[in-house]
């Protein structure tokens, strides 16, 4: 039903009924068009039209300075097929995947769930402490954790060297991709900790203590109690996440991709290339293929949510019980 | 099975609050017993401290003969029932059954034979393979007591069993709890702030209020001979008439008239002294004609009740509730008698009961002189 100030749908009975599930508002098509128009352009200026430009970009062999910077050819698939063929492309492939297993998947979550479980009834100082300082890792500038961190790792009077009293070792250069990992955990963290907080919060305290009178373990009590409730959380924070992690830049700031490529993920191969290297073409179609890798991503993230919610519909109740 | 055995209870809380306080308490092997009082009271905390799910400040629980103060819950061998089943969604009826079980790592064989023992008793036949969220209110909570007893617990605890339930599936489900705590024969303690739940259920009743037992007795002794105010004002679904009044040479004069002070108080009150008359609605016999020693006053309201009618008196500006019995029709305004029943009027000096024997409210008497010293 049309709401009683919206005079236009007065007037016109017949077409109110019709649309009347669909337009709560009582707009009609044209204006509910023009109130989102807006919201459209701006999308399509600053995402659809810089994606497809990148699509485009990927077909040339455009440069950053020289003959085909003024004139860049169309050369097909050419791009598509190097980058592919590249090892540099398919080593970096894998320096991601290991930094997001390790940092995003295993480090971030693990950790995060745990601390998470272990403040789940902590109140006062030592909660808000370790809230505190987890949650300062995660808001502070990029640039600033790095210069941190490269203080902490530093061969020469690193803070870490003083504290193992292993004077000399050169972290950053021995082990490059352990210590981005190591990074981007603690960088990290402090979202999964909220979203796992949150989660648990919302675990009935009944639930937990009825795995208690049975004298459930920890683990049996997040087996059978904790992550069949928090199971949709767990998707998203793994999403978000992983995203998040595969596309992040920050390591560049404390290795530099180095050293000789040992920690060069993939938003740094795209760095490298396009900038440093100047073959904004070859990096354009390397961009292209990042954004397919988050879209499998993204999908298979969707997919696992889609058969969630359907086994939730096959239980109406589940959740209200 | 065992009886439990509380002694000089506490629990204070981070923060201050005494929710228990040195409280001592017997339940007898396969009583039913009730925890009543008004939210706050700590009768949740009591529960919870028995099933070890509060950490005792002080005092020791012991489950038989076995002190279980500094146990584990899950080593307590307690089965309970919480307010909201708290059964596990992803669960079929017959694993959450079998859920202690499984954590006890008895075998599948074991398990599913014990857990359709608990589903044929609990007349759950049939709905085995379902989710709780299929199940009916009542359906969930047969459930929950399957999963409870379903590991021989040595004690049932129940928190607040029927309070989830709809007005019509509760008096089911009561008379079901009842039947089946007594085909068991488990210990039984339950928490509720529904007095009528506690009366209908409990072999006996521990009326709690801030911390401490105010009185303990069967449903009829606590109903009959509340040993105090608090408890007077407590328990009843029309509350008891408490009208305050002197003593005179024998008699009680309340609410314009004079009532014989009662045999078990005779003697131990004297002339002068400050009172307060307690007598139930279902006590008095309501008339229009005038009679010696009853309320005498106006009908200011009357209530249907089904069965019987709520009439209200206004006796000299106070409030006298009567019930009356149905064929006897009572107009609003009109001249009325309230009198009360010979051996039913009670008497209450500084809000304790006036009374000669000990009996029940001498055994809450000594636990509550006790720690008057503590403080």
């Amino acid at each position: 039903m049309a709401p009683p100030t919206s005079p236009r749908a007065d007037a016109l009975p017949t077409a109110a009924p019709s649309h009347g599930r669909d337009d709560a508002a009582g707009l009609g098509r044209a204006r509910a068009a023009a109130f989102v128009a807006p919201a459209l352009v701006l999308i399509a200026v600053f995402l659809v039209f810089p994606a497809l430009w990148t699509l485009y970009l990927g077909t040339t062999d455009y440069r950053l300075t020289g003959i085909a910077a003024s004139e860049p050819k169309v050369v097909g698939v050419d791009n598509y097929r190097n980058v592919l063929g590249d090892g540099d492309f398919r080593r970096s492939l894998w320096l991601t995947l290991q930094f997001v297993l390790g940092s995003a998947v295993i480090g971030q979550t693990v950790l995060g769930f745990a601390i998470a479980w272990v403040m789940r009834d902590r109140t006062g100082l030592v909660r808000r402490l370790v809230e505190g300082l987890v949650l300062l890792a995660w808001i502070l500038p990029g640039s600033v954790i790095a210069f941190l961190w490269i203080a902490l790792l530093d061969r020469d009077g690193g803070t870490l060297n003083a504290l193992l009293g292993t004077p000399g070792t050169a972290w950053l250069l021995d082990h490059p991709m352990a210590s981005i990992i190591v990074f981007n955990v603690w960088h990290g963290t402090a979202f999964s900790m909220m979203l796992y907080g949150a989660a648990i919060g919302n675990v009935p305290p009944s639930h937990l203590e009825t795995a208690r009178l049975a004298g459930a373990s920890t683990w049996q009590t997040l087996r059978d109690a904790v992550f069949p409730r928090i199971r949709g959380h767990v998707l998203t924070s793994l999403l978000l996440v992983s995203l998040w992690t595969f596309n992040d830049f920050t390591p560049f700031l404390i290795t530099a991709g180095g050293p000789d490529g040992r920690s060069e993920i993939m938003s740094v191969y795209v760095y490298r290339t396009a900038l440093g290297d100047g073959r904004l073409g070859f990096g354009a179609a390397i961009s292209l293929i990042m954004i397919l890798i988050n879209l499998v991503i993204a999908l298979i993230y969707l997919r696992a949510l889609r058969e969630r919610g359907a086994r939730k519909a096959r239980e109406p109740k589940g959740a209200a019980a | 099975m065992a009886s439990i055995t509380i002694r000089e209870l506490t629990k204070v809380y981070p923060g201050g609050v005494r929710a228990l306080d040195a409280l001592d308490l017997d339940v007898a092997m396969g009583e039913f017993f009730a925890l009543l009082g008004p939210s706050g009271c700590g009768k949740t905390t009591l529960l919870r401290t028995v099933a070890g799910l509060e950490t005792a400040t002080a005092g020791t629980i012991a489950l038989g003969d076995r002190d279980v103060t500094r146990l584990q819950p899950g080593r307590r061998d307690v089965g309970m029932v919480f307010q909201d089943y708290a059964l596990f969604p992803h669960m079929t009826v017959l694993d959450n059954i079998a859920y202690p079980l499984r954590i006890k790592k008895e075998s599948r064989s074991v398990r599913h034979a014990r857990a359709a023992e608990a589903v044929q008793e609990l007349g759950l036949k049939g709905l085995e393979q379902r989710r709780p969220g299929e199940l009916s209110g009542g359906q969930q909570q047969r459930v929950a007591l399957a999963r409870a007893v379903v590991a021989n617990p040595r004690i049932f605890l129940l928190d607040e069993p029927l309070s989830n339930l709809d007005a019509r599936l509760r008096l089911e489900a009561r008379t079901f709890l009842k039947e089946f705590q007594h085909r068991v024969g488990v210990t039984t303690v339950f928490v509720t702030h529904d007095q009528a739940e506690a009366l209908a259920l409990a072999d006996r009743i521990a009326v709690m209020e801030a911390g401490r037992i105010r009185q303990i007795g069967t449903p009829t002794e606590v109903f009959r001979r509340p040993a105090n105010l608090f408890v007077a004002s407590f328990i009843g679904s029309t509350p008891m008439n408490l009208l305050a009044g002197t003593v005179q040479s024998g008699t009680v004069v309340v609410a314009g008239t004079s009532l014989p002070v009662p045999d078990e108080a005779r003697g131990r009150v004297q002339d002068g002294q400050e009172v307060v008359c307690g007598v139930r609605p279902e006590y008095m016999d309501f008339g229009t004609e005038p009679v010696d020693g009853a309320f005498a006053g106006r009908v200011s309201v009357v209530e249907n009740l089904g069965g019987s009618s709520l009439v209200t008196l206004d006796v000299d500006g106070e409030s006298v509730r009567v019930v009356v019995g149905e064929g006897f029709e009572v107009d609003s305004g009109a001249e009325g008698w309230a009198l009360p029943r010979p051996g039913r009027v009670l008497l209450y000096r500084d809000g304790e009961l006036v009374t000669g024997s000990g009996g029940e409210t001498g055994r809450t008497a000594s636990p509550l002189a006790k720690n008057g010293g503590r403080g």
